[in-house]
């Protein structure tokens, strides 16, 4: 595919250097924790945005947060530009490395270092996965919020970088609102610690600036985010649209009355169809849009709220409603949104665009994406977190076809302006990473990128750290 | 995910077959977090999405295996829980099938290596062989320590340690006969598969199979000429010997069946059912065979998925927990999840599910005699996980996770097949 992304030149001065640097970093780090064969690196040259790849110069794998910093410290000595990786399942591109840069993957830093559930924190390592946590404490009847779908595999250093959003955010927030504190390594090898168990820190909220500030401001290390005492109870139901015009309004019906449920989730009928053949959850197949809501609490508050939600799904002519009845039922339903985009392979190869916007426009979003990808002669599937407006157009194409891939960039393109000029934004959680970098622009005025950039530029004044990606490769300042 | 193949490299249908698996994977990482080696080590290279790209770059570039891709591949349990949490159905199986077959094709591993599998090979499969060598192994027992202190004997070493110190007598069960059905005319007729190792080392699992059985009312066949189901040298990658394992037990079962007609062909130990489930996708390409082996490969049954179909009836509770312990080539291999829980509960026994039960516990095969540190940590993780759970004893469906986790916990572990005997009819275990 003619590629229409850029990435920064290598720095040639690095590349001259390879040898050497690799010797150095090998002094580095214990043995197995370096990767600098071409055959091993390969494996890392992308993530989950695999339309894009470039080869890593070195994959360091540290297994302390001391070998982090001796890593950056190195790097930034030398200005090796660096690319952090947490389970390289970044949708946006955040994790794929240029030809000059040392990965720095946390994939062996994945030990829960504190449970404190008096305080209903966890302490973490980065490389965490985002489910670990939950697993963790599941027993005790915690739980940590923000749930992408990726969960399984995605680490909390990731999430942080990304800012990570996922179907409970509706009630819960996202990464930001459940981060407490973060050990983060800065680019020339301090470490510094931000926050910690309290709600709030005197001072800037600079823990704030961190999470999802896409690896460039530092690594974080160790993480210390909230626990949430799980619900008495929780029930995802499943409402069934003749029209996806119909099931977007009814969305923001619900939202507008001031009804917050834990998450309404939409699928449409390609959807449903990708998901119910995979997870066997009983969506139904004869409606072209679906909600799965989820209320949860006691059961006379669930039924109370799920009163209010069905009267609002019955005047947008709702066709058919189904409770789940059990425990396994209600997985089934969860698993199969969130293995979509994957189950999605089955059918196409895609690109999952992450356009937010306010709900009054979800309708209209919806129906010129439909438009807009069928003018490009391809299908789109979606599915996505329909309480926040967050959507996520699936656009199939053959990625073995360099026209088809070609087509299939440009109408994301198309839709993630769409969703800006609709009031929306970009990204809701999967970060601009390399794929909306040049967005950016359609987004923001110059003076607002300055700004981010003059922020960046206080954390890492020679842009080493994860440097192609967020802004646009014009108009930065001179390293 | 994209690939890159020439028309002259698809013409192979092994190329060809990769190439389709390979482009169901959009590269989405969930399964690196279900993977054993990846939990355990931390790095994608040992995940199955890193081994995906390295056998899409070997392949694409027709390229001999090298030293690094070989290490990774190796360290791959062939467990499939990838294949269980993949949600874009990629065919890790098969395709880490064709890259072993490729790596024992175009490299050339160590003298030390080559030995150690030349005679896993030339011993394992064969009954009498490994009864023989497990003889042997116990009067060299005093010299393990000094035999894993020598890296070119290390595996060796190794191996007599898994050597288990008491040897079962030889057992009748294994001798072909036809077992008659208890009480006049059978219900059904069934071929039971001995197996290669599991007779030699727990003989009680089949003598507890056929009397469950022919109590129930079936008939059962052992027969002649049957042998080993092809899967330990298949997982080698030494494809011509599993096919040739795969065309002979075909043909004994499909002569059985002509005979006098076969419901099921019955196997206790799930490493096998997975591989004789997969006969008829191993020998497609084989146009004599193709058709034979796909119908074998439909007779092939777990016997806990056949005496499900017998439905046994409901006996009183008998206060005693056991820890199921689900091998991988059963709910990963075989997706066989709760037959086996539900026929222990039936029979009376209380069931505990132990955490982390989607992972290995390092059996896998021959992978605890070939990667014995992975392994280790491996079963202590899976120990730690059953002992919490308190049971009075640990059932499962294969011999391998029987050998692995007997050898790190005092409780003990049967087949699930021994504790069904025992709740109707049959003697108690000798292990309670």
């Amino acid at each position: 595919m003619p590629e229409t992304i850029g990435f920064l030149k290598p720095r040639q001065a690095v590349l001259d250097r390879r040898r050497e640097i690799i010797a150095d970093l090998a002094d580095l780090l214990p043995e197995g924790c370096l990767i600098s064969e071409e055959r091993g690196l390969k494996p890392f040259e992308t993530d989950a945005f695999l339309a894009y790849r470039r080869m890593p110069l070195a994959v360091a794998l540290p297994e302390t947060t001391e070998q982090v910093a001796a890593v950056l410290k190195y790097c930034s000595r030398y200005g090796v530009p660096v690319v952090p990786r947490g389970a390289g399942t970044s949708l946006s591109g955040g994790a794929i490395p240029q030809e000059d840069a040392v990965v720095i993957g946390l994939s062996k830093m994945s030990r829960i270092l504190d449970i404190d559930l008096f305080n209903r924190t966890a302490t973490v390592q980065a490389g965490v996965t985002n489910l670990n946590i939950s697993e963790a404490v599941g027993a005790d009847g915690f739980f940590y919020a923000p749930d992408p779908s990726s969960q399984l595999a995605c680490t909390i250093g990731g999430n942080i970088g990304m800012n990570s959003g996922g179907a409970h955010c509706l009630k819960y927030g996202v990464t930001t609102n459940n981060l407490l504190g973060v050990r983060m390594v800065l680019f020339d090898g301090t470490v510094i610690e931000l926050g910690g168990k309290a709600l709030d820190a005197p001072g800037y909220d600079l823990l704030g600036l961190v999470c999802g500030s896409e690896g460039q401001l530092g690594i974080v290390t160790e993480a210390t985010v909230r626990l949430i005492a799980k619900p008495e109870g929780a029930r995802p139901v499943l409402f069934g649209f003749a029209s996806s015009e119909a099931a977007g309004s009814c969305v923001a019906d619900i939202i507008g009355s001031g009804i917050i449920p834990v998450a309404i989730e939409f699928m449409d009928k390609p959807a449903i169809e990708i998901c119910e053949a995979f997870a066997h959850a009983g969506y139904p197949l004869d409606v072209e849009a679906l909600l799965i809501v989820e209320v949860e609490g006691s059961e006379p508050e669930m039924d109370a709220m799920l009163e209010g939600i069905i009267e609002i799904a019955r005047r947008h002519g709702v066709a058919t409603i189904k409770e789940s009845q059990s425990a396994l039922e209600a997985a089934l339903i969860w698993k199969g949104r969130k293995s979509a985009f994957g189950a999605t392979g089955r059918v196409a190869d895609y690109i999952c665009m992450d356009g937010t916007v306010p709900l009054s426009q979800l309708s209209h979003v919806l129906r010129r994406t439909g438009e807009i990808v069928a003018g490009y002669g391809l299908r789109v599937a979606n599915v996505f977190h329909a309480g926040d407006g967050n959507m996520h157009p699936l656009i199939l194409y053959n990625i073995n076809d360099s026209e088809d891939a070609a087509r299939a960039e440009a109408a994301g393109n198309d839709i993630l302006k769409l969703c800006v000029d609709a009031g929306g934004c970009l990204t809701g959680e999967h970060g601009v990473g390399i794929e909306k970098r040049d967005l950016m622009l359609h987004q923001y005025s110059r003076a607002d990128l300055d700004q981010q950039m003059a922020a960046r530029a206080a954390f890492d004044p020679d842009w080493i750290m994860n440097p192609s990606k967020v802004f646009p490769l014009e108009g930065r300042p001179a390293a | 995910m994209q690939t890159n193949f020439s028309p002259e490299q698809l013409a192979d249908p092994h190329v060809a077959e990769s190439e389709k698996i390979l482009r169901k994977c959009v590269h989405c990482g969930f399964c690196t977090a279900t993977c054993p080696t990846y939990v355990v080590l931390g790095d994608e290279l040992d995940s199955p999405r890193g081994r995906i790209y390295l056998i899409k770059d070997m392949l694409e570039n027709g390229r001999a295996a090298d030293a690094e891709t070989v290490a990774h591949i190796d360290r791959c349990l062939s467990c499939l829980s990838c294949m269980t949490t993949c949600p874009s159905g990629v065919d890790y199986m098969h395709l880490v099938d064709h890259a072993r077959v490729h790596i024992e094709k175009t490299y050339k591993r160590p003298f030390k290596d080559r030995l150690a599998r030349a005679v896993i090979a030339a011993t394992l499969p064969y009954p009498s062989r490994f009864r023989l060598a497990l003889r042997a192994a116990d009067v060299a027992r005093p010299f393990a320590d000094l035999l894993k202190r020598i890296p070119f004997l290390k595996t060796f070493g190794v191996m007599l340690d898994l050597a288990p110190r008491a040897l079962p007598t030889a057992s009748g069960a294994a001798k072909p006969a036809v077992y008659a059905a208890k009480g006049g005319v059978p219900r059904g007729r069934v071929a039971l598969l001995t197996g290669c190792a599991q007779p030699v080392l727990k003989p009680e699992i089949n003598e507890a199979t056929i009397r469950l059985l022919t109590g129930q009312g079936i008939e059962v066949v052992v027969s002649a000429g049957e042998g080993c189901c092809g899967a330990l040298v298949h997982h080698m990658g030494r494809e011509e010997e599993a096919l040739k394992a795969a065309r002979r037990n075909v043909d004994v079962w499909l002569k059985v069946a002509e005979e006098d007609g076969l419901d099921a062909i019955v196997i206790t130990a799930s490493g096998c059912g997975t591989t004789i489930k997969d006969y008829g996708h191993m020998l497609r390409l084989d146009p004599a065979y193709a058709e034979k082996a796909a119908k074998v490969s439909v007779l092939a049954k777990d016997i806990t998925e056949y005496l499900a179909e017998l439905g046994l009836p409901e006996q009183r509770a008998r206060g005693m927990t056991v820890a199921y312990h689900s091998a991988c080539s059963m709910q990963h291999g075989q997706k066989i999840t709760n037959i086996p829980k539900q026929l222990l509960k039936r029979a009376g026994f209380t069931v505990r599910d132990p955490a982390e039960g989607h992972l290995c516990c390092g059996s896998a095969g021959t992978y605890n005699i070939l990667q014995p540190e992975i392994s280790a940590k491996l079963k202590a993780r899976k120990v730690k996980n059953i002992e919490a759970t308190k049971p009075n004893v640990i059932a499962t469906g294969n011999i391998g996770c029987i050998t692995q986790i007997a050898s790190g916990t005092t409780i003990p572990i049967l087949h699930t097949v021994e504790l069904l005997d025992w709740a109707y009819g049959g003697p108690r275990p000798t292990a309670l």
